[in-house]
């Protein structure tokens, strides 16, 4: 595996490791490090940085909605033409074309059922190429972005063994 | 009521003491453990819990379950390139553990002499004794990075010695062997007759070089028991199973030994063992490579801190410096007021004197902060 590829693991794993913890866990120098960062950076293949947040622990209430979405193209209007209006929406975190039954699953979020509803109700269904929505809410985050959202587990371990 | 004097020449385990104390404290990093801190793969688990619930409870062969030797013998023949035949060639135990206190008993006469390369698992001089053998300790060294040479086997008179336990990649310094390094030893082994013990155990567990197991060498298999278990690569220390594979005749002495003591190994275990082989090698590449992350950061933290850490390549151990003279001092103290516990050197024989063993079967956020406050007590 390269440098790059290594870091790139390591800062989907977790983005907040400093330069130095980049370096010593690669054997790269620091320097090299932060080069590399600034490339993946520049060349778009590292879109930002996010915290991934455990919402059932915050005292502020955070709705999400997997939105199914069915659409019909016509000679003028294709999936990224449709992508590029729903994808300004603030409201929308995610959006994806997918294979199967539908074509778009979106992700939706707000601070309230009804803000998300009316969203996905004045917003997005009035889209005339969107010819159907099924929205699922999410009522139990387990994992997100492949972290657990549980409390972990206690390291039972003995703390000397052979 | 009288306890036997081989008994009683066994002095208690050196950890004791730091265990006792750490069990005190609260918030203690413990770099002190000789075992993965990942879980079991799931598949392996899934296989133990429908075993149960299938009713496999009964005992299985005393040599183990013909499928299991059957996946053990076609494992060691891609991995390692060995041979051995599953009906008569393969013990399955409780543990590499019980593998090698059977191999002791089955193979060595009282007042024979075994040669172990030191600094090395703690079972080794007490199982030796045990069995009514003299250990005889032959102390890597440092400078040569814990390696065994034929000059250090000469040097303490293992020529006439009558056997030799190994343990590559080695617990607790994290060294390994080279293929040339060890084809060397395989030539004194042969030259003198001797019997070889290899432990095996952290063999899928090296970073850089593959593993080379010593019974791979023209007439070394026919003198070497190889072991191995799942404890180490499938993190799976609690279900204790493990296997031995040498000659028919070997393995046949130790099963006579084995079965009068515990007939069979845990039948559940087994199950788990045969998919660990069977479906979860993703699994051990993926904790390899976060046991090499960590091992780069561990040593990386050291070299920054000025303590001298030679390279480990295997195990999930290094084995550096202790900064004082006194390393149960060091060792007390450390984890008195920093709370992080890690093992003095002398504990795996007396040539680990000096140094500390530090594992890095820990999560990089605690290693993290356990090396911060060991660089804090050091000021």
């Amino acid at each position: 595996m390269s440098t790059r590829d290594e870091l790139l693991a390591l800062l989907l794993e977790n983005a907040r490791y400093s330069t130095e913890d980049l370096a010593r866990q690669t054997g790269a120098d620091t320097d090299e490090v932060a080069a590399a960062i600034e490339e993946l950076e520049a060349s778009g293949l590292i879109r930002g940085y996010q915290a991934v947040v455990d919402w059932d622990r915050a005292d502020q209430e955070r709705i999400r909605a997997l939105v199914e979405l069915n659409v019909t193209l016509d000679r003028e209007t294709g999936y990224d033409d449709i992508a590029g209006r729903l994808v300004k929406f603030p409201a929308v975190k995610s959006l994806r074309l997918v294979s199967g039954d539908y074509d778009f699953a979106l992700e939706v979020e707000g601070d309230s059922l009804r803000e998300v509803s009316k969203f996905i109700s004045e917003k997005v269904a009035p889209v005339p190429e969107i010819t159907q929505t099924v929205t699922h809410y999410i009522m139990e985050t387990y994992k997100d972005r492949g972290l657990e959202m549980g409390d972990g587990h206690d390291d039972g371990r003995l703390s000397f063994s052979p | 009521m009288k306890i036997a004097d081989r008994v009683q020449q066994i002095p208690p385990s050196g950890i004791r003491k730091f265990f006792e104390i750490a069990e005190e404290m609260d918030d203690v990093i413990s770099l002190g453990v000789g075992e993965p801190d990942f879980t079991a793969p799931w598949a392996a688990r899934e296989a133990a819990i429908d075993s149960l619930k299938a009713g496999k409870t009964s005992y299985t062969a005393n040599r183990g379950m013909r499928e299991l030797r059957e996946e053990i013998s076609k494992r060691v023949s891609t991995q390692y390139d060995l041979s051995y035949d599953p009906d008569d060639e393969i013990l399955v135990t409780a543990g590499a553990s019980e593998g090698l206190d059977v191999a002791f008993r089955a193979l060595v006469d009282p007042g024979d002499v075994v040669a172990i390369a030191q600094p090395s698992y703690i079972s080794y001089v007490p199982g030796v004794t045990f069995a009514g053998g003299e250990p005889l300790p032959v102390a890597t060294r440092e400078e040569d990075d814990f390696k065994l040479t034929t000059e250090l086997l000469s040097a303490h008179g293992v020529a006439d010695a009558d056997m030799v336990v190994l343990c590559y990649p080695n617990n607790p310094t994290g060294a390994i062997m080279t293929a040339e390094e060890m084809a060397e030893v395989a030539a004194f082994v042969r030259e003198h007759d001797l019997t070889v013990l290899a432990d095996e155990i952290y063999a899928d567990l090296t970073y850089g070089d593959d593993h080379t197991s010593i019974a791979t060498f023209e007439g070394l298999r026919e003198r070497t028991v190889v072991f191995n278990g799942f404890s180490k690569a499938y993190a799976m220390t609690g279900l204790r199973l493990g296997y031995a594979m040498a000659p028919p005749e070997v393995i046949s002495a130790m099963n006579r030994v084995h079965q009068y003591t515990m007939l069979s190994a845990p039948t559940t275990a087994q199950y788990a063992a045969l998919e660990a082989l069977r479906s979860c090698d993703s699994e051990v590449v993926e904790m390899r490579k976060q046991y090499n992350r960590r091992r780069q950061f561990v040593l990386s933290r050291f070299s920054e801190m000025g303590i001298d850490c030679f390279e480990a390549k295997g195990a999930f151990y290094v084995f550096p410096e202790c900064p004082w003279d006194d390393t149960d001092a060091f060792a007390e103290a450390l984890l008195e007021e920093q709370g992080v516990a890690l093992v003095p050197g002398h504990v795996f024989g007396d040539s680990g004197e000096g140094h500390l063993r530090v594992s890095y079967a820990t999560g990089l956020n605690e290693l993290r902060e356990a090396m911060a406050r060991i660089e804090a007590f050091l000021g």
